[in-house]
């Protein structure tokens, strides 16, 4: 089982599932749906929080919340690790 | 079908969206000048509303706090949830406010809000941004699958305004439900529509939170499912999102070495405009109403009364407009920052450090700017939407060094180093001073780790935000923003700074029975100067003996009633501290420090014949002013800044309490 907070920058997934039921309803709220495409696009200087790129805009968030978010990696994330 | 009444005195129209869906900017276009800020009763969430007139027909329109959805999760959202259920202000209009360009997401609160059977229309918003990012929105489709007036706009440019008017008048309710009202039904058997069961959700969020969870997390689910639907088939987004300028700005502004160097920039300009330039507009207040004092006391027949209308109401107000460009200045950069976007990014690269200290990213400027002043800063807290986050820091920011305390803190180093002739490369004064400093910040951070402790709230804390893109600022956005934050203090805050500065007008000019008139005679007989005469008159006042009776309870620190009567006057504003020893050691002068000084050096206790301002002394009054909340208008702005008398009582005790505990410990130390 993989969560958010575990992706590396510009790696993309599937967002699967979430295991804080506070959380999961603001993450509904916010666009970030099962079955949503997510990419990390950017970490704070000091590591936390993240952002990611969902339904077309950016959003931030600590790693803790990220650790709620069940996702699944993309297949094409290989060619595009790579190119990074 | 209009069902907008057209008979009615004004039609009332609320504008309900997301967080940066440019609601705000679009509440000043339409309604421009005319609008004013109160509030909710009860809560402290400002309150905007405005009119304007179209057709002849008055329409009366209020801003409701951002929302994301109609199940609150903040105080702001419930605040606007709440509006929107209100029986006795009754909306007639509701105009839901999206972004064009992020339209998935702005359509579930769009979905909720056409669930509760009011009055629509659905004006999107930066259609600009949409077409910048080649996104096609077809606005017919759209209309007819969400079944009210669709209105493209873009706030800022002021495009559709006009459109968007005239749409509200057939603003209406549409046919379409969103929600599953047959399912809901099952799971709670009282609601009979949308408006109860949001109702419903509200009121028993506590007693059935278990329930209510399910139904919202369901619900929204259920909501997206249909918009998902509708956004196939009305809007063409290329899948490759052009968000380039944006991300080159992130990259830039994130990074861990020009992020943080520019955020420093950021806070340098700030505080050189709030410590430096501002002092020339105040300086202008300052002259312009000792002239106006001047003026009036010369016209007026000398008197009880035109002494209450000079150094009691006048000098009161100048106390308070002395303020304002500081308000102005910190606000203009604030809404600069909050406008482009670029303050979200500097809570991003901040939220780690400053989330240990149980604050947050925007903590961080109100922090900085009280080193200029507490109350603007305290003001610009409203940008920290988490609760407990935002009172950490209105409750410890006075703890750091405001430009006040400064003239305080010179006269007393000044002291401690006149005895002392030895000077090495090392300025001891400089270094004392920025000690002084550094303890004010040490002070503010542990009082927050502490306060993060024992602050209780419901809120749960979270840090999920929206990065916006990044945009040019509207200066008619900064202009009111300004404009509001300066009207606010004057009148909020400054009928309670008032009110204050008249009671210490009146402690200081009046004294019990008519020793005044017995000191004036007998200055008349012995040919006093005028400087001893009012420090003597000083000496009698209601001050005078506060100050006397006071002794007791400050002598443990060192200081004897004259200082007593300083710690009371200078409540008003610290560096009156200054001025009232200045009267009290009759050094004339209050700008020329320099007799004041050496009289201060000079004098002698009265019992054991030593110098009376010893160092021990000058260092325990020193901390004592570090910590002491000695600012009547700090307080004043934290309660309108709150709501609340518990939260300046708070820091008034705590600030104070850590003031003569630190000072009794220094005193005794060094005595």
């Amino acid at each position: 089982m993989q969560t958010l907070d575990t992706l590396a920058l510009g790696q993309s997934a599937t967002i699967k599932e979430f295991t804080d039921d506070f959380l999961s309803l603001k993450f509904i709220e916010m666009g970030c749906l099962p079955g949503e495409k997510i990419k990390l696009s950017n970490i704070a200087p000091f590591g936390d929080p993240i952002a990611i790129e969902v339904s077309g805009y950016v959003l931030s968030l600590r790693k803790q919340e990220a650790a709620t978010i069940v996702v699944k990696l993309n297949p094409e994330n290989t060619i595009e690790s790579c190119a990074i | 079908m209009s069902p907008v009444p057209s008979n009615l005195s004004h039609i009332s129209v609320a504008l309900v969206g997301n967080p940066n869906s440019g609601k705000s900017t679009l509440f000043n276009s339409m309604t421009g000048l005319h609008q004013k800020t109160g509030n909710y009763a009860g809560v402290t969430v400002d309150k905007h509303y405005g009119s304007y007139k179209h057709k002849n027909q008055e329409f009366k329109v209020t801003d409701l706090p951002g929302t994301y959805s109609l199940y609150p999760k903040s105080l702001d959202e419930e605040v606007a949830c709440r509006a929107l259920l209100s029986v006795d202000e009754k909306i007639d209009v509701v105009v839901i406010v999206a972004d064009a360009s992020n339209l998935k997401r702005h359509l579930l609160l769009a979905t909720q809000l056409i669930d509760l059977k009011m009055s629509c229309v659905l004006a999107l918003n930066m259609i600009d941004e949409a077409a910048k990012n080649n996104t096609v929105i077809y606005y017919e489709e759209l209309e007819k699958l969400i079944d009210i007036p669709v209105i493209p706009i873009n706030s800022r440019s002021k495009d559709g305004i006009q459109e968007l008017k005239e749409a509200i008048t057939r603003a209406k309710i549409s046919d379409t439900v969103f929600y599953n009202f047959e399912k809901q039904k099952q799971l709670f058997p009282q609601i009979d529509s949308y408006q109860t069961l949001i109702q419903l959700a509200l009121d028993k969020k506590k007693e059935q939170p278990h329930a209510i969870k399910e139904f919202e997390l369901n619900d929204n689910l259920h909501r997206f499912s249909k918009i998902n639907y509708m956004v196939a088939k009305c809007i063409k987004q290329p899948e490759k999102l052009n968000k380039n300028l944006t991300q080159k700005l992130d990259t830039f502004f994130t990074h861990k070495v020009f992020g943080f160097a520019f955020f420093f920039l950021v806070l340098f300009v700030i505080f050189q405009f709030i410590f430096y330039v501002a002092e020339y507009p105040m300086t202008w207040i300052e002259e312009g109403f000792a002239y106006l004092m001047n003026t009036v006391a010369v016209s007026l027949p000398k008197g009880k009364l035109s002494d209450l209308l000079v150094n009691g109401v006048l000098a009161g107000i100048s106390g308070i407009v002395v303020f304002v460009p500081q308000i102005a200045l910190l606000f203009f950069f604030i809404a600069i920052l909050e406008d482009t976007g670029y303050m979200a990014r500097a809570s991003f690269i901040l939220d780690k450090v400053m989330r240990k200290f149980g604050l947050n990213g925007k903590s961080v400027i109100p922090m900085i700017s009280s080193v200029a002043c507490a109350v603007p800063s305290i003001m610009s807290t409203r940008t920290i939407t988490n609760w407990k986050d935002r009172m950490i820091t209105i409750l410890v920011t006075p703890l750091i060094s405001c430009s006040a305390r400064l003239p305080v803190y010179t006269l007393l180093i000044s002291m401690m180093f006149a005895r002392d002739k030895s000077t090495g490369i090392l300025n001891y004064q400089g270094l004392v001073l920025m000690g002084i400093y550094l303890l004010g910040f040490g002070a503010a951070l542990f009082a927050a780790l502490i306060l993060k402790k024992v602050l209780k709230t419901t809120e749960k804390s979270y840090f999920i935000m929206e990065l916006p893109v990044y945009r040019k600022p509207q200066w008619q956005t900064v202009a009111m923003l300004v404009f509001d934050k300066v009207k606010v203090f004057l009148f909020d805050a400054g009928k309670i700074i008032l009110a204050i500065s008249i009671v210490l007008w009146f402690l200081t000019s009046h004294s019990p029975g008519d020793a005044f008139e017995k000191l004036e005679s007998n200055a008349v007989a012995i040919n006093l100067s005028e400087a001893d005469l009012n420090a003597q008159k000083l000496e009698a006042s209601y001050a005078g003996i506060l100050g006397k009776k006071m002794e007791p309870v400050i002598k443990p620190l060192g200081f004897d009633w004259k200082i007593g009567i300083a710690l009371i006057t200078s409540f008003a504003a610290r560096e009156v501290f200054v001025g009232t020893m200045a009267t009290i050691y009759s050094s004339g002068d209050s700008e020329n420090t320099e007799t004041l000084r050496e009289k201060l050096i000079a004098e002698k206790n009265f019992e054991t014949q030593l110098p009376a301002y010893s160092s021990a002394v000058c260092w325990s009054l020193m901390i004592f002013y570090v910590f002491a909340m000695q600012c009547m208008s700090t307080l004043a702005t934290t309660y309108r800044e709150t709501k609340h008398w518990k939260w300046p009582a708070i820091q008034l005790v705590f600030m104070t309490g850590l003031a003569y505990l630190s000072s009794l410990l220094v005193y005794n130390i060094l005595n």
